[in-house]
């Protein structure tokens, strides 16, 4: 079965084709936004538009002639029908279904999280289920755990900044651009790990939430002690930054493991490719006899990829095809069920 | 036009005065937040948001540009139009589906959507001072005006604007 995934909630547009029978993904292409704010050092206005209308079809097409299929091979369309920006997911989800609707094949919504929670099982020798997920990115920060296909726990969310976020802002403290958070991650290399420390939030209680507004706010009145000349002492905060979110985001992932008995952790999300992050939590998972996933880079972040992986997945199990074009910008993950039980 | 200047000591003090435009909410209103990242915009709103009796998590909208929260007396749309381009995208939050009489919305960066947004009522310009942070709110038309009037109303204790750690 081989099926077209859509990516359309956010800033990105993606689109990929997976062929469920071979466990192979085909094809995949990405329209992002953010080279081109990248190459700007910035948001630069006229560029950014959310343009998914325009970029999708194209996208379509590339991918069919990347996978050598024309229209009449694909099985099925998967798209993203939420959570996300209500226009920007109806754009998605009318060219799927429209595109299904023509090639008479089923069109099937799917979740976002689902998408990038599942992400890491395209790689060679995947995880078995259960496991716990943390999905880490601009948008959250959650951990959850997951028993199978469709049946999602939430055990912990942010009560205020996603952990990206918090790194983009404080990036933007420290004069390096928005979105800045990899640019951080190459400040704090260079940074002396002992000249501060920050708080890390929410782990002095029980519980698996987090909080991460307060890590701008605290960088922020250490950056007022510093010379904005002093390039080392900028390096030191972003170090002290990143140890600080690392150490709380293993914190809790520790705490999620012991309290579900799991020994798999599978990262998804934009800060999954964290290196400081990914090699303390491969510090973690060896310490506690178990491993840690993560899936490869390119996926980390939105892609097309992880929905007709999804799609592949749920149409493969015997979900129906979904009947309404409806998108959900609000859509808790753990109202999810598994294929063919809703 | 009508103006208002409250020093806030602490993230308590800005909450609080989040929590004293919420009780002095008349009908629905359209407040603009302005500041620096970190100013305590996001702050204010979760105060707002505690005063019309919203228990669960505030999330910064930075990421979903669109947070709607339902409270008693309606629904409150907290917005952050940072990541905003272009004030056309604000069609893709369905914007314009939800300006209907009574809404409420409190926008972060709201210069990013400008004439896109509904008419405002009050402006809030966050600034740091010293170790706390000032606020200025500043009345943009008659519904404005009148709802800084009921905020100068509220008695001292109901108030809860800390000026006591002064």
């Amino acid at each position: 079965m081989r099926v077209l995934g859509i990516e359309t909630s956010c800033d990105e547009t993606g689109v990929a084709v997976y062929d469920g029978s071979r466990g192979r993904l085909l094809a995949h292409a990405l329209h992002s936004q953010v080279a081109l704010h990248a190459d700007y050092g910035g948001v630069v206005p006229e560029l950014a538009s959310r343009d998914h209308v325009r970029k999708t079809l194209p996208l379509v097409e590339r991918v069919l002639d990347d996978a050598g299929l024309v229209a009449g091979d694909v099985d099925g369309v998967a798209y993203t029908a939420g959570p996300g920006l209500v226009g920007a997911l109806l754009v998605g989800a009318v060219v799927a279904r429209g595109l299904a609707w023509g090639w008479g094949v089923p069109a099937l919504a799917v979740h976002h999280m689902e998408g990038h929670l599942l992400a890491p099982l395209m790689e060679p020798d995947p995880p078995a289920f259960p496991f716990v997920a943390l999905l880490v990115s601009g948008g959250h920060t959650q951990l959850i755990e997951v028993a199978e296909l469709g049946r999602y726990r939430l055990l912990g969310d942010t009560r205020d900044d996603a952990v990206g976020e918090a790194f983009d802002k404080t990036a933007k403290l420290l004069g390096l651009g928005y979105p800045g958070g990899p640019a951080l991650a190459r400040l704090a290399e260079k940074g002396a790990p002992d000249r501060f420390t920050f708080p890390r939030p929410m782990t002095d209680r029980p519980g698996l939430d987090f909080s991460f507004s307060g890590l701008k706010t605290h960088a922020l009145t250490t950056l007022r002690g510093i010379d904005a000349g002093d390039e080392a002492a900028r390096a030191a905060v972003a170090k002290a930054f990143e140890h600080a979110v690392v150490e709380t985001l293993a914190i809790k992932c520790r705490r999620a493991l012991v309290e579900t008995g799991l020994r798999t952790l599978v990262v998804a999300g934009g800060v999954g490719a964290n290196r400081a992050l990914r090699a303390r939590l491969e510090a973690l998972a060896t310490e506690l006899g178990g491993t840690v996933r993560f899936p490869r880079l390119e996926f980390c972040t939105d892609n097309g990829a992880m929905i007709a992986f999804a799609g592949a997945l749920r149409l493969a199990g015997g979900d129906a095809p979904t009947a309404e074009l409806a998108v959900r910008p609000r859509w808790p993950i753990d109202e999810l069920t598994p294929p063919a039980a809703a | 036009m009508k103006e208002r200047r409250v020093d806030l000591a602490d993230e308590a003090a800005t909450r609080a005065l989040g929590a004293a435009l919420a009780a002095t909410l008349e009908d629905g209103g359209v407040v603009l937040l302005h500041g620096d990242l970190g100013a305590g915009k996001t702050t204010l709103a979760r105060g707002f948001l505690r005063g019309l009796g919203y228990t669960g998590a505030v999330r910064s909208p930075t990421y979903t540009l669109l947070e709607p929260y339902t409270v008693a007396v309606g629904t409150v749309y907290h917005l952050d139009l940072y990541r905003l381009a272009d004030p056309e995208e604000l069609d893709y939050l369905g914007l314009r589906d939800l300006d209907e009489p009574g809404a409420i919305f409190l926008v972060e960066w709201p210069e990013r959507g400008r004439g896109a947004l509904p008419p405002a009522d009050l402006e809030a310009h966050l600034e740091h001072a010293g170790d706390g942070r000032r606020a200025r709110l500043e009345a943009l038309g008659p519904r404005g005006e009148a709802w800084l009037e009921r905020l100068e109303a509220l008695r001292p204790d109901d108030r809860m604007i800390s000026n006591r750690h002064q």
